[in-house]
């Protein structure tokens, strides 16, 4: 699936990103370029901050040191307090969480238009006809007016999928998203993640499903103990991992 | 075609209705009842005594009861060992409406109804947006114009003299109705990241809870004056509403804390993340979901505080409990209190009452489709 995506425009850059909690160190100096429509998928053992680095994106917690810049509208837009960036940031970001974090209280529909009504002042008709179409494509039309509550774990990530992509980002930030997932529903969310990939999203998936990184992903990240270790196209990185902290992972995941 | 473990759809295979119990009343009676000997003599002995104890309260308060006596000797001769209701019924105008000029009592009256409908109107989910602001404006318009009067051709009437039914529900309604959205503000800053709003609403919170609303409504009427300048007063009742409103507002604050508290995480990250900002995240992810964790409780401090306005009569405010205890001053009916306080009681029995049901069905109604 590897592409040349070398003369792609930069939208998210990470310069010397570093994290701490409390003494803790999470993240360590970390480098990365994503390119427009560029997919990656981000790998590595539990504790390693894939997900803290993708969160740091979006703001959800907050980095210490290091740059942290994302594109809107062709624009760099540079992560600090200035609470304008980090909206203008989010609306450009969606992201979808490994609990769903559906809304419980409100009604499907709800979920989806809350945002773009409230935020984007889109008006209330047209939110709702982009909401259905969004529904139709992951194909729970059908559930519009039920309660998250209601539904599978599986048709609530989709829901979960659909409420960020009504918000019309141009990246999609994936946290484990099939992780909570029962095994019969990992495919239902994954077909609805290639399907978005093949039309082009910019994507940032943390995730273990090694089968989606193979097929999906431009590049393959793998990390540990908050760094990245290392990087490569799908292909490369599975055949001959370089190093052998990379190797031992892949040699536990892949072969159990 | 019965085999569940090929996967068969369930319309498919046959299924039967679950295993029939001991059905009809009888098989209720026998299963809840008498299920065995210590159940049975249990349920004899407690009915026996439910009946003994009941028995002696109808006597009481119906077949010995005299209900068009003059007077209160008139009473203990005609009914000896009877309730005398001839004395509530004589006194419920200063009851429901205290020192409210006699020949004036429907001013209260129809107050009262606005008031009521008021509240019964704002029950409905279906008024929950502006609608609701509508019907509360024209109620108080309602009610208090006929209150103060000094318009359409109404006679002034001070709050001093104001007493009964409508004071207890102004105070309650309006100090409730405040004291939410006060709550709620003080909840919020109590956890918020700015230290000077949340010290300051610690310091409400733990300020005021750490007070007798005794004292508090002590304070509003005898100290408050003296720190004012000479010459400018504030209506006594309104420095009572403003105690109350003080007084429920930490209450509140506390539990709605405690819904807050309840919302998980990733509420508050899906929120942000897709960018609804302060505001519009407190406003329709959060609150409505901590509101409807803490309806119990929260119903549990309106009910306590509906009845708690009675303690105005510190300041010489004449609430229903108020004015009833001055009816039953009267010398010519010495020796029938009892007969107001049960009256007093019932009347605030049905009020209580009736938010305890109304919040049974208001959680129904918000757990409708959030439960599988």
């Amino acid at each position: 699936m590897a592409r040349d995506l070398s003369n792609a425009q930069t939208v998210i850059e990470l310069v010397k990103v570093n994290k701490w909690y409390g003494q803790f160190h999470v993240l360590t100096d970390i480098d990365l370029k994503v390119r427009h429509g560029e997919k990656i998928v981000i790998c590595g053992p539990s504790g390693s901050g894939k997900s803290t680095l993708i969160r740091c994106v979006n703001r959800l917690e907050e980095h210490q040191e290091g740059v942290i810049a994302v594109s809107v509208d062709g624009r760099r837009i540079e992560l600090t307090n200035d609470v304008k960036n980090i909206e203008a940031i989010r609306r450009e970001v969606g992201m979808v969480f490994q609990s769903f974090n559906l809304f419980p209280h409100l009604t499907i529909l709800h979920n989806l238009t809350l945002a773009p009504i409230w935020v984007k002042k889109t008006p209330k008709k047209e939110a709702e006809e982009i909401a259905m179409s969004l529904l139709q494509r992951v194909r729970i039309p059908e559930q519009a007016m039920k309660f998250p509550g209601q539904l599978s774990g599986g048709q609530q990530q989709r829901v979960a999928i659909a409420r960020a992509l009504c918000m019309r980002p141009q990246i999609m930030l994936f946290d484990e998203p099939t992780s909570a997932l029962d095994p019969e529903m990992v495919k239902e969310v994954l077909d609805v993640m290639i399907e978005l990939a093949n039309e082009g999203m910019t994507m940032v998936v943390v995730t273990h499903e090694m089968g989606f990184a193979r097929s999906v992903a431009d590049r393959v990240i793998f990390m540990d103990r908050g760094e990245i270790v290392e990087q490569g196209p799908p292909t490369e990185f599975f055949a001959n991992p370089r190093e052998e902290r990379t190797r031992t992972f892949l040699g536990q995941i892949l072969h159990h | 075609m019965t085999d569940i473990a090929s996967g068969a759809a369930p319309a498919t295979r046959t299924s039967r209705p679950p295993p029939r119990g001991e059905a009809g009343a009888i098989g209720w009676l026998r299963k809840n009842l008498f299920g065995g000997v210590g159940d049975g003599l249990t349920t004899i002995v407690l009915l026996a005594l439910l009946v003994w104890g009941l028995w002696g309260f109808v006597e009481w308060a119906v077949v010995n009861a005299n209900f068009s006596a003059k007077s209160g000797p008139e009473c203990t001769a005609n009914s000896p060992g009877g309730a005398c209701w001839a004395f509530v019924r004589d006194k419920y105008r200063l009851i429901f409406f205290g020192t409210f000029p006699f020949e004036q009592h429907w001013r209260p009256l129809f107050a009262c109804i606005a008031l009521f409908a008021m509240l019964i109107a704002s029950c409905d989910r279906r008024f929950w947006n502006w609608r609701l602001a509508v019907i509360w404006l024209a109620g108080s318009g309602v009610a208090l114009t006929l209150m103060f009067g000094g318009v359409f051709g109404l006679s002034f009437v001070e709050t001093s003299s104001w007493g009964g039914l409508p004071v207890t529900l102004i105070l309650a309604t309006y100090g409730l109705a405040f004291a939410f959205p006060l709550g709620i503000l003080a909840a919020l800053g109590r956890r918020s990241k700015l230290p000077l709003i949340k010290s300051l609403c610690v310091g409400y919170i733990e300020l005021i809870r750490g007070v007798p609303l005794i004292s508090l409504l002590i304070m509003a009427s005898v100290m408050l004056p003296l720190f004012l300048p000479s010459g400018f007063t504030i209506d006594k009742f309104l420095r009572a509403l403003v105690a109350v409103v003080l007084f429920a507002g930490a209450y509140i604050a506390e539990i709605v804390r405690g819904g807050l508290q309840a919302i998980p995480k990733g509420q508050y990250e899906a929120a942000d993340a897709l960018g609804l900002g302060y505001a519009r995240k407190t406003f329709f992810i959060v609150l409505p979901q901590a509101l409807q964790v803490v309806i119990p409780p929260l119903v549990n401090t309106f009910v306590g505080f509906f009845k708690d306005t009675s303690l105005v009569l510190i300041i010489g405010i004449f609430d229903l409990l108020n004015a009833g205890e001055q009816a039953i001053v009267d010398r010519n009916w010495s020796g029938f209190a009892n007969e107001i306080h049960v009256f007093l009681a019932m009347v605030y029995f049905v009020m209580c009452f009736a938010m305890s049901r109304y919040s049974k069905y208001l959680e129904r109604e918000l757990n409708k489709g959030v439960r599988r």
